[in-house]
């Protein structure tokens, strides 16, 4: 008999536990290690806290109702049920709490693309520490643990959330017009971004800005003539650079565009890149104000790495193939 | 193995796979070619670029031309190899891309970039119905609905919701002419380069939604990792 389960979801049998366990042991030793404690948190949450975070694409996508008719979501992350964590269980700690988690998020997918509903996720929250030290932390962490897993050609790239804001602010853009650039930004569309700023009047060289620094990413020499109005969010990623150590600074692309899909990150944001893998395999970035919308004001950063992404870029690895030809 | 992480940010690239680091035109960057109403435009392009598209224009059946970096498929493919890293890059229509985005600007679009409007290949997406009184808007105005036959449903969609209308969406694989003039329904949204296909079936366009032009696009990682290669030719194609 055949019973089917639903799409984006799936039963993990020994062969693949086995390797999947591999890994997300060695991820736990590397977080325990460097001073994250791991913590569960329950799969089902009440829709009001959790709306509490900004979570724009990622917001939850599956909502059931308690018998009392609460509306309760299943978590799509696991940075917001760590947020509530510090406000009402570490109240008056001081400051910094280190946290880890291996724990499956949910995420609505589009039908027949491989899509995954249910994700396992690996990751660490710092909080409490504030750029550009926790930042560099958490950078180490993460490198580290992809060290100690057996990735080798991955790299980092390292953006500022508040760059592309503050490009549009300091050539004023007017404010009504703004979410539609930062969207085709987000959604990797520079001809849509193109087509938007054409029809704002804006001067020749404002525009051309616009479009231009977006698409810088490399080496260090993408900082290097920076513009005036992009001053600080460079300075931001340069001054992290500089505490990593070289072993973390070489794996560093600086990506003048890059946009994270969840609405809460207000500083350095990231991303896993690996040639055995066509997407990114994991992210994450500064939420300085998430856990203040919790009732405990702290700045705060982490990552999450998705395990499956993960085992496919290793195996990918090992075959000396990467998804390319 | 890959030995990206030793190198410079630059050298990143060196990696992504057999081609790659083979001198050319292309960088070594995988290409997706689009069969089709774009082929012959993109075919020239990458001649224009000094690739040696010989094979590529002969041989019509061979799916992979490894030594240089070309695949090709059909258009609406083109995102989906793009968007996994088969290819590093690609190029397909707007109507496809549009077809594929997200639904009401939500999660679910495509994850590749939209670098270049390549201009060529540019068709206008429409709302045809029969010429004479429009049974679309008698079938609005009477019904409350309109039926409309398209291969680009979600195109359709949108439009007709953005423009408060309400639609019973028909999706059709082969000729959408076909629909309206058998009464099945009473409008298509299409793609229409001249018009010559509509008027010999007595369709008026009644509604142009979107200009489409060919685009190129790239895998999110690539993009990033293979930065150099991608820009340069960014900038051969601009100069193009």
């Amino acid at each position: 008999m055949i019973h089917p389960i639903p799409s984006g979801t799936r039963d993990v049998l020994p062969d693949e536990t086995r390797e999947v366990r591999a890994i997300t042991d060695a991820l736990r030793g590397v977080f325990e290690r460097h001073g994250y404690g791991e913590l569960y948190t329950p799969a089902l949450e009440y829709e009001s806290v959790l709306a509490r975070a900004d979570m724009a694409e990622a917001k939850p996508a599956y909502r059931v109702f308690d018998e009392s008719g609460a509306a309760l979501v299943l978590r799509s992350d696991m940075t917001v049920p760590i947020a509530r964590v510090v406000a009402t269980r570490y109240p008056t700690e001081e400051p910094p709490l280190r946290f880890c988690y291996l724990a499956h998020c949910y995420r609505g997918v589009r039908p027949q693309r491989g899509q995954p509903r249910e994700l396992l996720q690996a990751g660490i929250e710092l909080i409490g520490a504030p750029a550009p030290q926790g930042t560099a932390e958490a950078l180490g962490v993460l490198c580290a643990a992809l060290d100690t897993v057996g990735l080798e050609g991955y790299r980092i790239g390292l953006g500022d959330a508040s760059l592309f804001p503050s490009l549009m602010a300091g050539v004023d853009v007017p404010e009504q017009s703004r979410p539609r650039l930062l969207e085709a930004l987000a959604n990797r569309d520079f001809v849509g971004l193109e087509e938007e700023l054409s029809g704002l009047g804006l001067a020749a060289q404002d525009m051309e800005l616009l479009l231009e620094v977006p698409q810088r990413r490399g080496g260090p020499e993408v900082l290097a003539d920076s513009v005036g109005v992009v001053a600080s969010a460079v300075a931001n990623m340069r001054e992290v650079h500089e505490l990593l150590t070289p072993e973390v600074a070489e794996r560093v692309i600086f990506d003048l565009g890059l946009v994270r899909s969840i609405g809460y990150y207000t500083g350095a944001v990231f991303e896993v890149y690996d040639p055995a893998l066509g997407a990114p395999i994991g992210g994450g970035g500064r939420y300085d104000e998430l856990l203040g919308r919790f009732g405990r004001p702290l700045p705060a950063v982490g990552f999450a790495l998705g395990v499956d992404r993960l085992h496919i870029a290793l195996m990918g690895e090992e075959r000396g193939t990467g998804a390319s030809l | 193995m890959t030995s990206a992480a030793n190198g410079s940010p630059d050298a990143a690239g060196g990696s992504l796979g057999a081609t790659s680091g083979s001198p050319g035109p292309t960088n070594g960057l995988t290409i997706a070619v689009p069969r089709g109403a774009l082929f012959n435009q993109t075919v020239e392009l990458l001649s224009g670029l000094g690739l040696d598209t010989a094979e590529l224009r002969s041989n019509d059946r061979k799916l992979l031309f490894e030594d240089i970096g070309v695949i090709t498929m059909r258009p609406s493919d083109v995102p989906t190899y793009v968007e996994s890293g088969a290819a590093d890059i690609g190029i397909t229509g707007k109507d496809v891309l549009l077809e594929q985005a997200a639904q009401r600007g939500g999660e679910g679009g495509r994850e590749v970039y939209e670098l270049l409007d390549l201009g060529y290949g540019r068709c206008t997406m429409v709302l045809a119905s029969k010429a004479g009184p429009d049974p679309a808007a008698e079938a609005l105005r009477r019904l409350g609905v309109m039926r409309v036959a398209t291969k680009y449903p979600r195109i359709a969609e949108r439009y007709l919701e953005e423009t408060g209308r309400q639609a019973e969406i028909v999706e059709v694989k082969g000729s959408v002419e076909l629909a309206p003039l058998t009464g099945m329904v009473e409008a298509i949204v299409d793609l229409t380069a001249t018009g010559t296909t509509l008027r010999e079936h007595d369709l008026i366009v009644r509604e142009e939604i979107v200009e489409c032009t060919a685009r190129l696009i790239a895998n999110p990682v690539a993009h990033k990792l293979r930065a150099r290669e991608i820009d340069k030719l960014l900038e051969r194609l601009r100069a193009a």
